[in-house]
């Protein structure tokens, strides 16, 4: 009795931990579309960069693969960060001057490139069957599942505290007021002296670096990662929990985040219990029907997603009032 | 006595200028929309561009504002050339504009809108907000000071908390002024700040661009309203097919057979 109580539970706290990971992109999206109005289509692809450069980083030496450092959880976390920064830093510089459709064409070729590449570099990434033996934190519990699903929750949660602490502060602030100037008017900006091409290119640069944080998490927590796990439809889910949540608003993305990852499980559960074996591959393309009925449900119903964007002014501005 | 008497003075030959136009060309295509212009404005003038629709001003403007390089000449501010620099590097040189339609962050606040002239403020780096967020708080707090100073004398402060969608097109463009008047700037280009305001907030608008071009500032307008320019303007000039057809003041312009003639247009030959 216990015994299945405490599996449901470490099931509950597995479940949390990857809805937050997604979290984690999608506050990197909002800061890109829902503050700054960039069109990422290649989500999975600036995952998939910060996923492996962790992996690259932190697992122990394989013979014909390049990395396996074994360097501490907490450097591959970092480089995961400053990859996905570097090459949204490089995608941006040539791309954020020009008009916001090329945004969207390269990024989504950047996806594919980066597709490509996870499955055909081989001495890189570990090609089609990717890099197993990442580093788990808390492995010593591995043999007490509640216990280490637990401890994987309390990190990845607080991890994503940060994160949304540090986006809420940016939001708030002279800095992102900027942004929402751009937003609104790029030309009135410019005549203010703000340099659209500047606030877009960090606003990219620091939502890229998010989502390669949130790919070195998945990559931790599965201990395995291979070009699977970053399939366009990554971006797709990203941005449903984006829409459903709310874009423009933090709360809301992780509002989001949690709904679509629910959705997500239970038709699992569901199509792994109401389906025979020889169905179940193909029922369950009945998981992205969801998602993408939910979806359309929200922008009928509630175009601004659950949690609209909230009026945000600088927080000094509130503080003496 | 004769110290004394000295109101708005057309600016003295002398006078060191703070923007000038030297011999600027704007051609689009086959098309030459503003034909080898020179004029300059000095610390404390009103200088008035007036011309028929066509006329090739608000190219002039925004070559002046940077908006885009000109094909041919310079514009120097208090000294520098700065043709081919961008817009947004314009503000910091000194030299503020507005727009014809106004352009307010309709979704921000009037103070929000104003603060976001503040010069050099800390806080719209990304880096001070995460690492001196004191300063960050100091900087916002006299920037806040600033811009209720401004939005008092130019009658919106009532309305500091407001999104700028609630103002009138007048408002507007006292809020567009207000913008750019918070970065302190040396210099600025008004584009028809009378049209389509309210008589009674047009007094305002006249009274007020009195009192800062007192205070030092210099002032490039187009407008339509010769009302606004006999009033303010210590001298005009003319603009015609994109060349300056004369100049002197208000009135010796006005006087001109060849401004009225712009203006109608020429007798079908």
């Amino acid at each position: 009795m216990s015994g299945s109580w405490s599996g449901w539970l470490a099931y509950a706290a597995s479940f949390g931990v990857m809805a937050l990971i997604q979290g984690v992109a999608c506050l990197g999206l909002n800061l890109q579309w829902g503050q700054t109005g960039l069109f990422n289509v290649g989500v999975a692809g600036f995952v998939s960069v910060g996923a492996y450069a962790s992996a690259l980083l932190t697992t122990a030496a394989v013979e014909g693969r390049l990395g396996g450092c074994g360097l501490p959880l907490v450097v591959g976390l970092i480089a995961a960060m400053v990859t996905a920064g570097l090459l949204s830093a490089a995608v941006g510089a040539v791309t954020l001057r020009l008009r916001s459709d090329y945004l969207a064409i390269a990024t989504f070729g950047i996806a594919v490139v980066v597709d490509l590449v996870a499955r055909n570099l081989t001495w890189l990434t570990g090609g089609p069957l990717g890099i197993s033996f990442i580093p788990r934190p808390f492995a010593l519990l591995a043999d007490r599942p509640l216990a280490y699903a637990a401890a994987s929750f309390a990190l990845v949660a607080l991890i994503t505290f940060a994160a949304y602490t540090l986006l809420e502060r940016l939001v708030a602030s002279p800095w992102g007021r900027v942004l929402r100037a751009i937003r609104e008017d790029e030309r009135a900006a410019a005549s203010l002296g703000k340099s659209a091409a500047a606030y877009r290119l960090q606003a990219f640069v620091l939502g890229g670096a998010l989502m390669g944080l949130a790919g070195a998490l998945q990559a931790h927590t599965i201990g395995f990662i291979s070009p699977e796990n970053f399939a366009a439809s990554v971006t797709f889910q990203v941005w449903a929990m984006l829409v459903v949540g709310g874009t423009g608003n933090n709360r809301g993305v992780l509002l989001g985040a949690l709904l679509v990852s629910a959705l997500w499980s239970v038709t699992g559960l569901a199509i792994a219990a109401g389906f025979p074996p020889e169905q179940q591959a193909r029922a369950a393309a009945l998981r992205i029907v969801l998602i993408g009925l939910l979806l359309s449900l929200t922008i009928l119903w509630r175009p601004r997603g659950l949690m609209g964007e909230r009026t945000a002014v600088s927080r000094h501005l509130d503080a003496d009032d | 006595m004769k110290v004394a008497t000295v109101s708005v003075p057309a600016a003295p030959p002398a006078a060191a200028s703070i923007l000038e136009a030297v011999h600027v060309t704007q051609r689009f295509g086959g098309l030459v929309a503003v034909d080898d212009v020179s004029l300059s404005i000095a610390a404390g003038e009103v200088l008035g561009l007036i011309g028929p629709n066509g006329a090739g001003k608000s190219t002039l403007f925004d070559v002046l504002a940077g908006e885009r390089p000109p094909s041919a000449g310079r514009v120097l501010l208090r000294g520098q050339s700065v043709e081919r620099q961008p817009a947004e590097a314009r503000l910091g040189a000194g030299l503020g504009r507005t727009f014809q339609i106004p352009r307010p962050f309709a979704a921000l606040s009037l103070l929000e809108n104003v603060m976001l002239g503040a010069p050099r403020h800390p806080g719209e780096r990304l880096w001070p907000n995460l690492l001196a967020s004191g300063r960050v708080a100091a900087a916002e707090r006299l920037a806040r000071g600033r811009a209720m100073e401004i939005l008092s004398f130019l009658d919106l402060a009532p309305l500091a908390r407001e999104p700028a969608r609630v103002l009138s097109g007048g408002q507007r463009k006292l809020l567009e002024l207000a913008r750019v008047l918070m970065a302190e700037p040396a210099v600025v280009l008004l584009d028809e700040p009378a049209a389509g305001v309210h008589p009674a907030l047009l007094e305002t608008i006249i009274a007020r661009l009195a009192t800062l071009a007192r205070g030092g500032l210099a002032v490039l307008v187009i407008e339509h309203h010769l009302g606004l320019i006999a009033e303010l303007c210590g001298r005009a000039v003319v603009m015609a097919e994109g060349r300056v057809l004369c100049s002197g003041t208000p009135a010796e312009v006005l006087a001109d057979p060849r401004v009225a003639e712009a203006y109608v247009g020429r007798p079908a030959a």
